[in-house]
């Protein structure tokens, strides 16, 4: 291609699409880094080198050429979205489990990229929740006095130096310790949230790296690479739910910004609702996903069982795409009337 | 080889493997998935459905030829439905604990789908001795892959095998029980319905690529020209 020809379409590759969401995440890594130390990078190498091998192995088991598959990156995508979902601190063993029940799995058991039905990364998170969800629940605490020695050998040994406390790895995250703060009874949220736990926003560190998330997700709207329907639904459906909540009984229920900025709202909002094979891809269907999504997030957070809701809210719309996609076709240009095209 | 196989040979292959219960026909999931999370479970509930299969399908063959074709099933069902009490009384009465864990399944014997298939496919077309062998073999078909799939989802949920054996084969039973892991081991979602579903569909992919293997060697030793050839 010619570098003046400007107006010469250039290939869009998946690779290249790849690395760019890749690029879009490094912001919120760089934040979780600060926030959570450099525990965050070990599981992301974790993943990507499970995720790698494991796409390799079932290729080789199915007979497919492996070189291509690896090079389109989207293994690694699917590896930095579960790690970056996953407790920094995590042991070893849990992300590289949740990285093969992802790839396996949610992906190459249904034929691989493009034809799986399930967001990969939250099948394999969604596995992790349910199997161990003690080990889930501990987070790190954010900017503890915890070096990268100590937050390595806690990963891959499960024991701490002598004089590190267990409390800078194992605390709650705010969304544990709301729930549990409201099951027990006779604190309202306003009280709950005077906890140091919750910052001035409602997530201590836990706020840049959830802005950092948005910012990617712009960027990658701005280079044309995600629709603005499903993230712009999926935050419309939490306001949905949580303002009216939070209007009607605010000691009950924490405020939209609590929401947004907590769990993997907006992690959710920029990069896993966008993702083109397992969400709706018709513009009215769009609609429909992102703001069902948004409100089953806070539904399941507010009355259910789990903290957190990102994954089982977008696990359970993703069943519903073929439906919403199947009933949302888009008119046929120069035809009237009917639904379908 | 040469040999055509035996009529009691056939039945007993389809039974245990080309027809498999669990594997193949896919009947009786019910069951198969709900008590499939450890050996012993499994192991009872197999033993339990294979009795009555083999005892109804004898009776269903005996009475044969006066049942009206039309009220057919409702009379297997009695039949069936008497079978099952008895065994269900046996257990309380003989295996009570594992009857206790067992609870609402060894009743609902009398639903599962293998139980009528046999008598209404084969049994009431076909003599008493056949009728009884091919209930048996279905009956096991259907052991093995609840015990197959007992022991996968014992092994990863809870790292243990045979666990609780002494429940169906008394005090001797204890010595049975194999602990593989740490105490604190468990992997929830093999223990949950999930894990029933991917370790069944493991297992059914298991047998397909077996056949699969099997028929291409087959086509191998047939035709050893071509053979290698194919991808």
């Amino acid at each position: 291609m010619s570098r003046h020809a400007t107006h010469i379409a250039q290939p869009v590759t998946v690779s290249r699409v790849m690395l760019k969401v890749l690029a879009a995440l490094l912001p919120g890594i760089a934040v979780s880094v600060y926030c959570f130390g450099p525990g965050v990078l070990v599981q992301l190498l974790l993943a990507t080198f499970t995720a790698l091998g494991a796409e390799a192995a079932v290729l080789r088991l199915r007979q497919r050429p492996i070189a291509p598959a690896l090079a389109d990156l989207s293994a690694v995508v699917t590896a930095w979205l579960l790690a970056l979902s996953m407790p920094p601190l995590g042991a070893w063993w849990m992300i590289v489990l949740a990285t093969l029940f992802a790839i396996v799995l949610g992906k190459q058991l249904y034929g691989g990229l493009g034809n799986n039905p399930f967001n990969p990364a939250m099948v394999g998170f969604a596995v992790m929740i349910v199997s161990f969800p003690a080990q889930m629940a501990a987070w790190g605490t954010p900017l503890a006095a915890l070096d990268a020695t100590a937050q390595l050998q806690w990963i891959f040994t499960h024991t701490l130096p002598a004089g590190s406390s267990v409390d800078a790895i194992s605390s709650a995250t705010p969304l544990d310790v709301l729930k549990t703060g409201l099951l027990q009874g006779g604190q309202a949220v306003s009280q709950l949230l005077q906890q140091p736990r919750f910052g001035q926003w409602g997530n201590a560190g836990g706020e840049w790296v959830a802005l950092a998330w948005a910012l990617g997700g712009l960027w990658l709207w701005q280079q044309k690479l995600i629709p603005w329907r499903t993230p712009l639904a999926m935050l419309a459906g939490v306001l949905a739910v949580s303002l009216p909540l939070w209007l009607w009984q605010p000691a009950q229920y924490a405020s939209p910004l609590f929401h947004l900025l907590n769990g993997a709202t907006l992690l959710a909002a920029g990069f896993i609702v966008t993702d083109p094979v397992s969400g709706s891809t018709t513009p009215l269907g769009r609609l429909i996903f992102g703001f069902l999504v948004g409100v089953l997030v806070v539904v399941i957070r507010v009355f259910g069982g789990f903290p957190d809701a990102v994954a089982f809210a977008v696990l359970i719309m993703n069943m519903a795409v073929p439906f919403i996609d199947h009933t949302t076709q888009p008119r046929v240009f120069g035809r009237k009337g009917g639904r379908h095209a | 080889m040469s040999t055509p196989p035996t009529v009691w040979q056939d039945i007993a292959r389809k039974g245990l493997w080309q027809q498999n219960p669990g594997l193949v026909q896919l009947l009786g999931l019910c069951p198969v998935l709900a008590i499939s999370n450890n050996v012993v479970n499994a192991l009872a509930l197999g033993l339990a459905t294979t009795l009555v299969t083999a005892l109804s399908s004898a009776t269903v063959s005996s009475v044969r030829h006066w049942v009206p074709a039309d009220i057919r099933n409702p009379v297997f069902i009695m039949i069936i439905a008497s079978l099952v009490t008895c065994v269900d009384l046996a257990m309380n009465a003989w295996l009570h604990e594992l009857y206790l864990v067992l609870g609402i399944f060894i009743p609902l014997i009398t639903t599962n789908c293998i139980v009528m298939a046999r008598a209404e496919a084969f049994a009431s077309r076909q003599p008493v001795r056949e009728a009884a062998w091919d209930g048996a073999m279905m009956g096991l078909g259907l052991t093995g892959v609840l015990v197959a799939l007992g022991a996968l989802r014992e092994l990863l949920g809870k790292g243990t095998l045979l666990a609780g054996a002494d429940k169906l084969f008394g005090p001797v039973g204890q010595h049975l029980s194999l602990q593989l892991a740490g105490p604190d081991y468990q992997f929830l979602l093999m223990l949950l319905p999930p894990g029933a579903f991917l370790g069944l569909a493991l297992l059914i992919a298991g047998k397909n690529a077996l056949d699969a293997r099997a028929r291409q060697r087959q086509a191998a030793a047939a035709n050893p020209a071509t053979a290698g050839t194919t991808p």
